[in-house]
């Protein structure tokens, strides 16, 4: 009875430990991987490019403003992901919690996350570029300068 | 006594330097249809102000310095290396626009490296670099891997001394046509083939691995451009490690190895001429110099025990070999696991095989398999003349396309062409050691500089000093032209200095 407890208090204080656990930086994640390799972190960012399906699994890469880190994770973790970070748009931020690995043996030695919960913490959006006026004018002086260069060349050519 | 050169060369210099930017300049037009049909309305913007000033200039220069005379050697030559930098500059405005760059030197930095082949890049926040920008940092590649004055001959010019002595400028003097504007636009045929083939192969493999079709197709011309062209370059900040699929990094593998082959070798392939791929000394002394490198990476990456199992250690060593070799530089590890987790001995293999490069006449940069064979030819004959009698003649052939007699004007620039580069590789290493970056990673990045190769161990940062920048620039342009025309442009820049009338 009193086994039980104490494995639950450490259960419990394991999850809260993990679940107000700082995100390790990306960095830190490369230039410490032996240390971290095996054990379970914390990882957030801003989920870019494809959401890439294989099979009940998916590949996400989550940058965090250093490196891009790729997440291997169920489906069932991924489908609220709705913005993917591009040209055209600010992908949703995510916190992950799961196993890093160093040299994942499962992929080819590929250092990853294999995700156990993925929260997401900012949604994204779609970003509106406006057109840049000083480009533009830009665009209409050069495109006199090269008029009149193209002009005086006909008359040099007579 | 050193003469001044006449205004009447500059006027040819100036011609022939206007055609090959205006060739620059049309190439633009790609990036600007891509963000017509992709709605870029900005990146736009960028493309039309670039070709309008790359217009500008080639359009100035060919009217001021009109000129029906065909350029000599020493004129070819200096086209050539001012085109290259002419190429960077001009390529370096729509990326600097696109605010991905802290300064005007780190995009022409970027685009020196795209032009070279190389693939060391100083791009801020590339996973969110528009389809056009990204498509012109693959088109780099594509233009200078085959030659930007190859782009001229084959474009611009109807067959002239003058373009053969361009050709062989940048660093190709093996002609595969009778023609030397045949032998461009054969460059280009082959090229162009192999890209169709390449896009719709990798756009496979890509949707197969989860991309969306657009991006699938879209980043299969980037890494095909850049994998053929052994450049490295990769659209999103991940390179070749964020499509995780080992499919892909195989169809990528031979890329890379197609793009190393000599573009003669590739000629008589397609004439159907098989045994000479097994014949050629290039193809021969780069399968044995594989098998040397990729032992030396085993044991180091074996000895440290970085990945467990054999078929790990077999895929991350390979590919990070073969992209080494090949001098194109995709990489499925980080910049810093190559310091941090594969070892002194694993390293050392790499710098190895990044030095020795891929096949004369072939997109691919280093000392290049040709000249390695000779050289151990050489030895081989000199070995045999010591333990023969006096009196004996050695003669010692090799093959290449053709069988060949090995003569000491050959060997002469063979040694000459590869002290140069092994020079280039210790000069940029010193001038890391003196910003404060340790001797290994140095010369590691030296060497992948001047290799053109596009490997970084984690110094190729927006935040290394300018000085260190400037050197890699340079070690990429010498690298990738080999030197002569570069110090024919340092030759006349030092007569108009310094010359008399």
């Amino acid at each position: 009875m009193i086994k039980t407890l104490v494995c639950t208090l450490l259960l419990i204080l394991l999850l809260l430990s993990i679940s107000f656990a700082q995100p390790v930086p990306s960095t830190d994640l490369i230039n410490n991987a032996k240390e971290y390799d095996a054990k379970i972190v914390v990882y957030a960012g801003e989920v870019i490019g494809d959401i890439m399906q294989r099979g009940d699994f998916a590949w996400i890469n989550v940058n965090d403003g250093q490196n891009a880190l790729g997440i291997w994770a169920n489906n069932s973790l991924v489908k609220d992901i709705v913005y993917t970070g591009s040209y055209k748009s600010t992908g949703d931020t995510v916190e992950v919690t799961g196993v890093f690995h160093r040299a994942c043996p499962e992929h080819g030695g590929d250092l990853d996350i294999h995700a156990q919960a993925i929260r997401k913490t900012t949604p994204g959006r779609s970003v509106q570029r406006k057109l840049n006026p000083g480009k533009r004018n830009l665009v209409i002086v050069l495109l006199g300068v090269l008029s009149l260069i193209w002009i005086l060349s006909l008359f040099k050519r007579k | 006594m050193i003469l001044k050169p006449p205004l009447g060369d500059i006027k040819i210099i100036g011609y022939y330097l206007g055609k090959i930017i205006i060739g620059l300049a049309l190439a633009m037009l790609i990036p600007i249809i891509l963000g017509l049909s992709a709605a870029e309305i900005n990146p736009l913007l960028d493309f039309t102000i670039g070709l309008e000033i790359a217009l500008i200039f080639g359009l100035l220069l060919t009217k001021l310095c009109f000129t029906e005379k065909d350029p000599n050697w020493m004129q070819g030559m200096i086209v050539v290396s001012l085109s290259w930098l002419a190429a960077m500059i001009l390529s370096a405005i729509p990326l600097y626009l696109s605010g991905h760059y802290k300064s005007f030197l780190d995009s022409c930095f970027e685009t020196m490296s795209g032009l070279t082949t190389t693939g060391l890049t100083l791009a801020q926040d590339l996973d969110h670099l528009s389809y056009a920008h990204n498509l012109w940092r693959h088109l780099g590649p594509f233009i200078g891997g085959q030659g930007i004055a190859i782009i001229a001959l084959a474009l611009f010019m109807k067959g002239s001394a003058g373009g053969f002595r361009m050709y062989v400028g940048e660093a190709r003097d093996e002609k595969i046509l009778p023609n030397i504007i045949q032998t461009a636009r054969f460059i280009w045929l082959i090229s162009i083939v192999y890209l169709l083939l390449g896009t719709v192969a990798l756009g496979i493999v890509g949707m197969l691995s989860g991309l969306k079709p657009q991006n699938a197709f879209f980043h299969g011309a980037c890494i095909f451009m850049a994998g053929f062209d052994t450049a490295g370059f990769a659209p999103q900040s991940q390179n070749i490690l964020y499509y995780h699929s080992a499919i892909f990094e195989i169809v990528t593998v031979v890329f890379m190895i197609a793009g190393s082959i000599n573009f003669n070798l590739h000629y008589q392939l397609w004439r159907g001429n098989r045994r000479e791929l097994l014949k050629n000394i290039e193809t021969r002394t780069f399968l044995l110099s594989v098998m040397v490198t990729f032992l030396i990476v085993s044991v180091g990456l074996n000895k440290l025990g970085a990945y467990s199992g054999a078929l790990t250690l077999f895929r991350k060593g390979f590919f990070q070999l073969i992209s080494g070799h090949t001098t194109t530089g995709y990489m499925t590890i980080y910049a810093q696991q190559f310091i941090r987790e594969w070892g002194n001995l694993a390293l050392v293999g790499i710098i190895c095989a990044m030095a020795l490069g891929g096949s004369a006449c072939s997109t691919a940069g280093g000392i290049k398999m040709l000249r390695v064979g000779i050289i151990f030819k050489a030895l081989k004959q000199d070995i045999k003349t010591m333990a023969l009698p006096e009196r004996a003649i050695v003669i010692q052939k090799f093959h290449h396309i053709k069988t060949l007699f090995l003569e000491d004007k050959q060997v002469r620039g063979v040694l000459l062409i590869t002290t140069a580069y092994i020079a280039l590789y210790v000069l940029g290493a010193l001038v890391g050691i003196w910003c404060g970056y340790p001797v290994l990673d140095s010369l590691f990045e030296s060497t992948s500089a001047a290799g053109n190769v596009g490997f970084s161990c984690g110094i190729t940062d927006a935040g290394m000093p300018a000085i260190l920048k400037l050197t890699y620039i340079i070690q990429m342009w010498a690298g990738r032209l080999e030197f002569m025309s570069v110090f024919a442009l340092f030759g006349f820049i030092w007569a108009a200095i310094k010359g008399k009338r």
